[in-house]
């Protein structure tokens, strides 16, 4: 197995706060991980620090062969310019809580936008492929539609579907059924599914331990800015160790 | 605690209750007609007013179509656009100055506001026209070289004085526009790999035109009334034409009635312009103008706030 992302000594702070307090993660390819843990535990922070939409202020990130955001130079880390760093970036496809699909752009020109824009393919091929992906999530017949005409279920299927066009290493979910009602969380955890199934390669920040227990690899559970526990699902949700990730669990299963 | 049973006398015993299809009988509001009545009445005598005060309309009508008034308005037209264009293009740049990385760059913004619309517009018209008091020669190395009172005639004078003022009042409101949308578009430009630039072109700056609409509506509006402002630089726009005319004729307050007619008729086609404009933008979303109905629905609304 090889690796696809591997995180070391993450450190982030807000101000005097300090939100994650020296991470490291491997990721292999094909593996499907996901982060639980109680609100506030710093779990999307180290998200958005695996892609730099936030910058770690200690550690880096290295993914499939490079650092993101920095070039080893002489034994010390140089920033990248940022096209660059947004060329790292279009490797690690983004999923949002809150969808953030651009509300001026139809669904199909939400997912052609990368493409086009930032890999340079013909609006012809583009809009072939985002066809295609949009089959795959179920919204090829809302192609035209504009977001705002969309109900949270079909957004978040559009988004998948726009980060999917990019063609990434690695899909990143932020908690993507969090901002969902309660009916609408199906269809896009079976998206997802069916993803895993495919052999993609994913790290999901998520509330829903049922989706954790069936199709993660592996569960790592974050409490105050720290990993306190990795492992396989079965054994980390019914047999944890950490008697504080115990009291998550519990609370979360009850 | 036990239910008391009421024992009133308008009580409605479950007996009496009508059936499904019982006639419902709407409140009546005699005090809109009376209101309404008055507002009515109080118009009729200010028309009469005009009517039968010393105006002679006749010469209205006669001036109204004028060559010099056309051409004038023609110029009133002419200086507006322009003066807007400026001012639309200072504001976007200006406004993304606003938001730079940079603080050198922000720190020119906020100066260009702070001078720009911490003055008079007519004080700058002024300035403007009298440019060459202070520098007499334009001179740009390999591009002109003339004297400055040729370059700035009272149409460019007019054109930068109009476009500069707005273009400060713009910068705040594209600042304003840009802030406002929101900060997640901008993150999932950048996990598709879009770089700054492409993000502003494509992502911010679309949706922050949708947002700021309105305003640009009723900039082009003011802007038309406050070309009006060039007539005292010796620009030969409408309201200095009329002038011209009533110095000799002394037909003073029909020859304003006629710019009056003239500024009321190009403002109301604005308005339809805006309307329609909002309408194409707001496609995507019910949030520039929901109101579907049309234009004239459109226009009775209340007005919204700051709305000149």
């Amino acid at each position: 197995m090889s690796l696809a992302v591997k995180a070391v000594g993450i450190r982030k702070s807000f101000g005097s706060h300090e939100v994650l307090k020296g991470l490291d993660l491997e990721v292999a390819y094909g593996e499907v991980l996901c982060i639980l843990g109680p609100s506030g535990s710093g779990k999307s922070t180290f998200l958005r620090c695996i892609n730099h939409l936030e910058t770690p202020n200690g550690g880096y990130v290295w993914v499939d062969g490079a650092i993101m955001g920095y070039e080893l130079n002489r034994g010390a880390l140089q920033e990248l310019p940022v096209k660059r760093l947004r060329a790292q970036q279009s490797q690690l496809g983004m999923v949002f809580q809150h969808f953030n699909l651009f509300a001026h752009r139809t669904v199909l020109g939400n997912v052609i936008e990368g493409p086009m824009v930032v890999r340079g393919l013909s609006r012809d091929e583009a809009e072939a492929r985002a066809m295609g992906l949009l089959e795959q999530v179920g919204m090829a017949a809302k192609a035209s539609s504009y977001p705002s005409q969309l109900s949270g279920g079909q957004k978040q299927r559009v988004a998948i579907a726009r980060a999917l066009a990019m063609e990434p290493r690695v899909m990143l979910f932020d908690e993507p059924t969090s901002a969902l009602d309660p009916e609408l969380v199906g269809e896009v955890l079976e998206v997802m599914r069916n993803l895993a199934r495919g052999g993609t390669t994913m790290i999901v920040v998520t509330h829903e331990i049922g989706f954790a227990r069936e199709v993660a690899d592996r569960v790592v559970v974050m409490i105050d800015g720290e990993i306190r526990e990795m492992g396989a699902p079965q054994q980390v949700l019914s047999d944890p160790g950490d008697p504080r990730v115990r009291t998550f669990l519990s609370r979360v299963l009850a | 605690m036990p239910h008391l049973p009421h024992s009133s006398p308008a009580a409605l015993p479950l007996i009496d209750l009508p059936g499904p299809d019982v006639t419902v009988r709407r409140l009546r509001h005699p005090g809109r007609w009376v209101s309404g009545g008055i507002v009515l009445l109080l118009l009729a005598v200010i028309v009469r007013a005009f009517a039968v005060g010393q105006i002679q309309w006749t010469v209205v009508g006669q001036f109204l179509t004028a060559g010099v008034i056309v051409t004038g308005f023609g110029w009133t037209l002419l200086i507006s656009a322009c003066a807007l264009a400026l001012g639309v293009v200072l504001g976007f740049a200006f406004g993304i100055m606003r938001l730079s990385e940079n603080p050198i760059l922000r720190f020119a913004a906020w100066l260009y506001v702070w001078v720009f619309r911490g003055t008079p517009v007519l004080l700058q018209l002024l300035i403007w026209f009298n440019i060459a008091l202070v520098f007499p020669r334009l001179y740009l190395p390999g591009l002109i070289d003339a004297r400055m009172v040729d370059v700035v005639t009272p149409f460019v004078a007019a054109v930068l004085g109009l476009g500069v003022n707005e273009g400060s009042y713009l910068t705040e409101v594209v600042r304003g526009g840009i802030g406002s949308v929101d900060r997640g578009q901008k993150e999932a430009a950048h996990t598709l790999g879009m770089t700054p630039g492409q993000t502003m072109r494509r992502i911010i700056l679309p949706q922050t035109v949708r947002l700021i609409l309105p305003v640009l509506g009723n900039s082009a509006i003011g802007m038309l009334k406050f070309s009006s402002l060039a007539a005292t630089i010796a620009m030969g726009e409408m309201l200095n034409a009329a002038q011209r005319i009533y110095f000799i004729n002394g037909a003073v307050i029909e020859l304003l009635f006629v710019c009056a007619v003239w500024y009321l008729a190009g403002t109301t086609v604005l308005s339809i312009g805006q309307y329609y404009l909002e309408r194409h933008f707001g496609r995507d979303a019910a949030t520039a103008t929901s109101d579907r109905r049309g234009f004239w629905a459109w226009a009775r609304r209340p007005a919204a706030r700051g709305e000149a």
